[in-house]
Parts: C-alpha cells; sequence; structure tokens
C-alpha cells in the first residue's frame, strides 16, 4: 500500500498555529523532529477541496494563476460602446424616468441614439457620505 | 486554550466607543468604505468610500471632568475627492473609488493627504478658517458693492472671529502615469516624494511636481502571455529613504534600493517562504497571494497578510518569516466554495498597533483578529451594533471549525460571508481602533481605569 508521508516538524519556531483538520496535535521538546506517516487516503483538507472543485468544473485550466486569470484581473471594469452608451447608462441608473423614445430591443449596446434631450446634465447632484450624517 | 482572558494585567479589554454610518441593511454601493487611516497623531481619522468621498473625524480634545474615556471622534470635514472618469481610448468606466488615503506629517496649520482612485492620484489641503475679513470700505458686508460716491470715510477691515469652517481643496493631481489600476501610495521619509503603484508599474513622484513622475520598477513582460504575476502592494520604508518593498500574486516581497539603479527591477532581497511542494494544490498560488504589506514602526520587521494568514518578517532573513499567525485556518475546507463566491479574492489588510507588538486584521462576518506577539495570545472579536454600550467589554467570539460546538460558539457553516471586514486602522499611539464593516465605521478603545 502505497503510503503518503507528510511530514511536520515542530521547530524553534515562536508560534504553533491552529492546526487544520486532518493533523495530529504533538507534545514534544522544541528540539525533537517528528515524521508523521499518514494513510493514502488521508488527504489535506485543501486538496480535497481541490478535488471537489475539478469534479464541479473539469475544465477548468491546468495553470491556476495563469495568464488568464491575469490578464481579466488587469482589465476590470465594463466596457461601454463608447462615451454615449457610457452616458446612458450613468443616465438609466440616476434617473428611472427615460424619454419615451422606444428602445430598440435588438441592440446590444446602448438603447437607442441619444437626443440632446435625452442626455443629462453633465453633473449629478452630489449625495454626502451617511457616515458624515 | 488560546484567548485573551478579560481582567489579565497586561491584555487589552476592548470596549466599544462609536459606531458611524447608516443602520439599515440596504447598502448602497456608494457607501461602501474602501480605506480608513489615522494621521501621524491620531487626532484625525480618514475613510474612503466606493463613492469617491473622503470623511474625515476628529477627535474631541480630552475633557478634564470625562477622563475615563478618551475623546470621541466626530465629523471634521467631507469631500468629493474622485469623480467617475469615462477612458475614452479602452472605452472602460474609471472608477471613483478611493482605493488609498495616506496622511502627510503636519508641517504648518493646515493638514494634508493623498487619496487615489484607480488612475489619479490627489493632493488635498485641509485647512480651518475661524475668522473673517469684516468692514471693506468698498463692499457691503453681504457682497454687494458700494458705490464709490457714496464713501465719505475710510475705515481700515478687521478680522472678526466666525463658526469654524473646515475647507478642502485640491492642491495637486497626478494624472496619466498609470496604466492599470492603483493599488497602493506610499510617502517616504523624506516627505518630499511618494509612490505609487499599479498591477505592473511603480512610480516615484514629488509632491510639488505633477508633470513628471519617475518609473522605478516595472514588471511588465515583452509579451502579455508571459505573464505571471502581478505588483498587490508597495510601500516605502518608515526610516530609510531610499527603500522601498512591493509584494505579489505570487506570495513575494521584493525589497528594493533606490541607490543601486534607477530602474529597481532587480531587487536587493527577495522574501518568500519555501512551499512545500506535495502539498501543492489549485488554490495554493491563490492564497498565496499578498493583499497587504506593512512595515513595523521602528523599520525592523514588515507585515505581509494573504489569504489565510499574517506573517511577520524580519528584514534580515529573507528565506521565512519569523512569525505566522492564522487568521481563519477553518476556511482551508471551504476554499472549493470560496472560489466559487469569490470571496478566495477578497483583499484584506492588516495593521500594527503603535509599538509594534500587536498585530491586528480582518475576517468575516464582521470578525477582526488581533494578535499579540509577546504573549503569543490571540483574540477574536466582531463589529456589531449589538455591543453598543460604552466601556462594556467585548466579549470575544470563536468559530467552531468541527465537531461539537459548544455554547457561544458559532459554526464555519453560519459565518456571513459578505460581512468582510477588509479595511482596520490603529492609532499611532493609543489603544483606539477603527474598524469599517461593509458600510460603517466601529471605534474601539481599551478600558481606562
Amino acid at each position: 500500500m502505497k503510503v503518503n508521508k507528510t511530514a511536520f516538524s515542530l521547530s524553534a519556531h515562536p508560534v504553533m498555529s491552529e492546526l487544520h483538520v486532518g493533523t495530529v496535535a504533538l507534545q514534544c521538546s522544541p528540539s525533537a523532529v517528528f515524521v508523521w506517516e499518514m494513510e493514502d487516503k488521508v488527504i489535506s483538507p485543501e486538496k480535497a477541496e481541490e478535488a471537489k472543485l475539478k469534479a464541479r468544473y473539469p475544465h477548468l485550466g491546468q495553470k491556476p494563476g495563469g495568464s488568464d486569470f491575469l490578464r481579466k484581473r488587469l482589465q476590470k471594469g465594463q466596457k461601454y460602446f463608447d462615451s454615449g452608451d457610457y452616458n446612458m447608462a450613468k443616465a438609466k441608473m440616476k434617473n428611472k424616468q427615460l424619454p419615451t423614445a422606444a428602445p430598440d430591443k435588438t441592440e446590444v449596446t446602448g438603447d437607442h441614439i441619444p437626443t440632446p434631450q435625452d442626455l443629462p446634465q453633465r453633473k449629478p447632484s452630489l449625495v454626502a457620505s451617511k457616515l458624515a450624517g | 486554550e488560546v484567548g485573551v482572558r478579560a481582567g489579565g494585567g497586561n491584555d487589552i479589554q476592548w470596549c466599544f466607543s462609536q459606531v458611524k454610518g447608516a443602520v439599515d441593511d440596504d447598502v448602497a454601493e456608494a457607501d461602501i468604505i474602501s480605506t480608513v487611516e489615522f494621521n501621524h497623531s491620531g487626532e484625525l481619522l480618514a475613510t474612503g468610500d466606493k463613492g469617491g468621498r473622503v470623511v474625515i473625524f476628529q477627535q474631541e480634545q480630552e475633557n478634564k471632568t470625562q477622563s475615563h474615556s478618551r475623546g470621541e471622534y466626530n465629523v471634521y470635514s467631507t469631500f468629493q475627492s474622485h469623480e467617475p472618469e469615462f477612458d475614452y481610448l479602452k472605452s472602460l468606466e474609471i472608477e471613483e473609488k478611493i482605493n488609498k488615503i495616506r496622511w502627510l506629517p503636519q508641517k504648518n496649520a493646515a493638514q494634508f493627504l493623498l487619496s487615489t482612485n484607480d488612475k489619479t492620484i490627489k493632493l488635498w489641503k485641509i485647512s480651518e478658517r475661524d475668522k473673517r475679513p469684516e468692514g471693506y470700505n468698498l463692499k457691503e458686508e453681504d457682497g454687494r458693492y458700494r458705490d464709490p460716491t457714496t464713501v465719505t470715510t475710510l475705515r481700515v477691515p478687521v478680522f472678526r472671529p466666525m463658526d469654524l469652517m473646515v475647507e478642502a481643496s485640491p492642491r495637486r493631481i497626478f494624472a496619466n502615469a498609470h496604466t492599470y489600476h492603483i493599488n497602493s501610495i506610499s510617502i517616504n521619509s523624506d516627505y518630499e516624494t511618494y509612490l505609487s503603484a499599479d498591477d505592473l508599474r511603480i512610480n516615484l513622484w514629488h509632491l510639488e511636481i505633477t508633470d513628471r513622475s519617475f518609473n522605478i520598477v516595472d514588471i511588465k513582460p515583452a509579451n502579455m502571455e508571459e505573464l505571471t504575476e502581478v505588483i498587490t502592494a508597495a510601500e516605502f520604508h518608515p526610516n530609510s529613504c531610499n527603500t522601498f518593498v512591493y509584494s505579489s500574486s505570487k506570495g513575494t516581497i521584493r525589497l528594493c534600493d533606490m541607490r543601486a539603479s534607477a530602474l529597481c527591477d532587480r531587487h536587493s532581497k527577495l522574501f518568500e517562504e519555501p512551499e512545500d511542494p506535495s502539498n501543492r494544490s489549485f488554490f495554493s498560488e491563490i492564497i498565496s497571494s499578498i493583499s497587504d504589506v506593512k512595515f513595523s514602526h521602528s523599520g525592523r520587521y514588515m507585515m505581509t497578510r494573504d489569504y489565510l494568514s499574517v506573517k511577520i518578517w524580519d528584514l534580515n532573513m529573507e528565506n521565512r518569516p519569523v512569525e505566522t499567525y492564522q487568521v481563519h485556518e477553518y476556511l482551508r475546507s471551504k476554499l472549493c466554495s470560496l472560489y466559487e463566491n469569490d470571496c478566495i479574492f477578497d483583499k484584506f489588510e492588516c495593521c500594527w498597533n503603535g509599538s509594534d507588538s500587536i498585530v491586528m486584521t480582518g475576517s468575516y462576518n464582521n470578525f477582526f483578529r488581533m494578535f499579540d506577539r509577546n504573549t503569543k495570545r490571540d483574540i477574536t472579536l466582531e463589529a456589531s451594533r449589538e455591543n453598543n454600550k460604552p466601556r462594556t467589554v467585548l466579549k470575544p467570539r470563536k468559530v467552531c471549525a468541527s465537531g461539537k460546538r459548544k455554547k457561544d460558539e458559532i459554526s464555519v457553516d453560519s459565518l456571513d460571508f459578505n460581512k468582510k471586514i477588509l479595511h482596520t486602522a490603529w492609532h499611532p499611539k493609543e489603544n483606539i481602533i477603527a474598524v469599517a464593516t461593509t458600510n460603517n465605521l466601529y471605534i474601539f478603545q481599551d478600558k481606562m481605569n
């Protein structure tokens, strides 16, 4: 039977941190070093979680922190078609009543071509922070 | 058993002091607190939020008759620091969220702070006005101009006291120097320069000069396909004006000396704890990403925060930290769900107390943790409106990892992962702490006498 060796050593490390599920607490003198051999079926909780994730998402990439993940992080934020699209989206958030022009439901970006009457005022009213209330 | 025993000789007994912010559960996104920082004297406490606003609180002068408590923090000034912008080139919104606030040491009557969003850093001057000129010859008191032909005598205008007015004005705007999102700013001990760091680059600025900045670190690969790590935090050394550190998403910290070369791409020291390859999992790199790095006040140590732990490094030892504290080790068996709900990417900050003997960091369920480096004891406390009575000592909390849950313990599955404490700050001199929940700011103090 294969044995998965898990080395656990108590060094002169000043802090004995909380032990996670799966290891066994040892009382011994600071100078002693123990290697505790565990059976194959006892996996670390982290590896058990990894197995769970791979079971749910079998196509998850081999390299976890790889380029795709980092590049997604570098470009955070919602992309808009253009500044008009952006301003329309902002106006929709701040002002629930939109002008009556019929929205084109097949358009992916923006609702309709804005006319001067549709565009919001340049500076919306500033709301004070509730911490200052 | 770990825990700070209430009533112990040297142990701090924390009491609720104040809470700021709305009570309702429905939190507007703009009200989410994104940074908290005491100034150098501790008299002022600044917060920044997702709506781009800064609120500054000032501690009341100590009342001689109320010797049992320190002064309360009241609103001193509030202003809109940043506004949302649109990046025309990339068709992306630039959030107004304040990522960091850093105070300058006080040099004159006014206070100065740097605040930054993803792209632009601003230097704000906060000044007091408590008198105004009266008795002009050509103007009425309400400002209307007088007809000069009606002036028959001349008088000398004088300053008269008025109600205190606190004004905030932007003195410098440091823009257009960062392609990626700014995660850190740090003022140098020379009090003339500061650094700003984004995901791939670090720039050095002079506080007086806004049209130029020097690039001192650039880790952008020639081919972006080769990108493997990003910069997550950076800070200047508190005493050596030539030294700074930056941390990475791979769990390393690099110390750089600006005297060595103009571009500090080659580090002077590399701090990294060796990993046991047999323990490596899909999550290893993600949870090793450092979310915050802070030098001790002494400058001898630095502290890093990764997803599950806080580590203290001695600047003289690169191969491993000298102390490691587990913040919430019970989450290791929940990493799968924490990855699915994105909590695994939460960026917790950490801070030192004034004497560098205790470190503090936040966790979930509005819990926050403190580790005493001398006694090796730790404590978990909760920021909640239920502990509202001033001078009542906070009760320590305990999370039950597995097995039978004792009375007063909370099980891991009951933790609210939407209630995260990412930002905490410790007064530079006193045992006063500021703890930010999603949209509330709590102030706790130690029990006096």
